[in-house]
């Protein structure tokens, strides 16, 4: 009799189950377009992030839905980014490349240290102990967690333990700008030439005796940039959407805190700031 | 019936009796998926949420199996139930949050196989729970694994700074951190039954 009732019971309970089951995946059921899986074959599958997208499907399905243009993916090739606009049928877009950028110019050669970091070599956990050993609060720790971070090659650490980016390789993907803890890399247009290679707040003597190349809020870029400079905490700030496209401004910089960067890598550096003698780094105690 | 309190039974399934560090229940989420702390929140509000949900299915069940008079038939009308439940939340999740399915992968299929949510719907029959007390006792369940979880993922992710001997890196390290944890958690076994 038991055999009976638990054959019956289970049937009853399975089917009923199953029942649910199917009625659910009918309800429930999420059509996925199956451009999207091509789609995301084509793409690089480096799951960057420059294009906005948290990953390589995300943008695959904003692609598909027409929300977004294949040259917003800046690690496809010419031809990859070709392919898959002439897949969907739709225009590949103009974009123009971006690039990491990072305001710090001061290397171990020109600034000091006001003490001595020991323990994991990652900015990250120097920043931890109040910032970090070097003079410049807001200078480049240079234990190059950007360098680790890059998926691409793309920044290399030079032999003054500041970090380099190849703007051939640079994705402007970001993982720097997160990764930095001084907040020293942005995103930029490679465009935009004029820089101020500089973050560090103070002033005049004060920051001369940590860094030889900082900005020390003079003013004289801004003296007659018009509205293309403007001097806001003791930093020049420039209005990219001014005409930027002019070496005055490196020129008249005593410090060589603004600069102009050549798409090849060249940092070129007003005449004044020649002068500068470069230091070893050392402790304040010491020099 | 049994007299215990709700807040009783709530801090009993989540702290006194835990299902992870008390009961050894739940072990292999709590190893597999305890590296970051981001995912262990994830998995601790599905498998609650799971427990919830099966929990109530496993009140009926019995009711319904002791009605026909064949209660030997309670741990595979159990496992059938989990089973399915487990589908029909990974249908849901996949539907409403796309994001969510893809971050939780292989894990989301793999709460079926969680013997911690075996485990709440097998005590509460044997306790003899009622409905409201089942699903405060699945509630607590579910907390207490949370807390697990996100206890020795946050340990976890402090030691990878940790300079600890290369022989006890990695699984060696958790399982020390396991069994530490489980340890502390025998302090609270003063505070109930």
């Amino acid at each position: 009799m038991s055999i009976i009732i638990a054959i019956v019971a289970l049937g009853g309970l399975t089917l009923l189950l199953a029942i649910m089951l199917i009625v659910a995946n009918k309800k429930l059921y999420v059509y996925e377009d199956p451009r999207i899986d091509k789609v995301e074959d084509m793409l690089p599958h480096a799951n960057c992030g420059a294009c906005g997208y948290p990953g390589c499907r995300p943008f695959a399905e904003a692609l598909v839905h027409e929300k977004s243009l294949p040259s917003k993916c800046t690690v496809s090739t010419d031809e990859g980014r070709q392919s898959i606009a002439e897949f969907l049928g739709v225009d590949i877009g103009i974009e123009e490349k971006l690039v990491a950028r990072l305001a710090c110019a001061g290397g171990t050669n020109v600034a000091v240290n006001r003490a001595q970091y020991v323990g994991i070599q990652s900015c990250q956990a120097a920043a931890l102990v109040s910032g970090g050993g070097k003079g410049c609060f807001w200078g480049c720790l240079g234990y190059g967690d950007c360098e680790v971070v890059c998926d691409f090659d793309a920044i290399n650490m030079d032999e003054n333990g500041l970090p380099i980016v190849d703007t051939e390789k640079c994705t402007a993907c970001g993982d720097c700008v997160e990764v930095c803890p001084k907040d020293l890399f942005s995103i930029q247009p490679i465009s935009n030439k004029l820089w101020v290679a500089c973050k560090n707040l103070e002033h005049g003597e004060a920051l001369l005796e940590d860094c030889q190349v900082g900005c020390t809020a003079c003013g004289k870029c801004a003296m007659d940039a018009g509205a293309l400079i403007t001097m806001k905490n003791n930093l020049p700030v420039i209005n990219y959407a001014d005409n930027h496209n002019t070496q005055k401004p490196i020129q008249r910089c005593p410090t060589g805190a603004i600069v102009w960067l050549e798409d090849s890598g060249l940092v070129v550096k007003g005449k004044e700031s020649r002068k500068i003698i470069r230091k070893g780094a050392r402790l304040k105690e010491n020099t | 019936m049994n007299t215990e309190s709700l807040g009783t039974i709530f801090l009993n399934a989540c702290l006194v009796n835990n299902f992870v560090l008390a009961y050894f229940l739940g072990i292999c989420p709590f190893l597999g998926v305890s590296g970051k702390m981001e995912t262990a929140t994830k998995m601790g509000g599905a498998v609650m949420f799971v427990m919830l949900i099966s929990s109530m299915c496993a009140y009926g069940i019995h009711a319904f199996l002791i009605s026909i008079g064949a209660p030997f038939l309670q741990l595979i009308s159990y496992i059938v139930v989990i089973a399915s439940t487990v589908q029909l939340v990974e249908m849901f999740i996949k539907k409403i949050s796309p994001v969510l399915f893809r971050s939780l992968g292989i894990f989301l299929p793999l709460i079926t196989t969680n013997c911690a949510i075996l485990g709440v719907a097998l005590f509460q029959t044997n306790k003899d729970y009622g409905f409201l007390e089942s699903i405060i006792y699945a509630l607590g369940a579910g907390a207490g694994f949370t807390l697990a979880l996100v206890l020795i993922a946050g340990l976890r992710e402090q030691l990878d700074f940790a300079d600890v001997p290369k022989v006890s890196k990695g699984t060696a390290l958790t399982l020390f951190i396991a069994g530490i944890l489980s340890l502390c958690f025998m302090g609270f076994a003063g505070l109930g039954a």
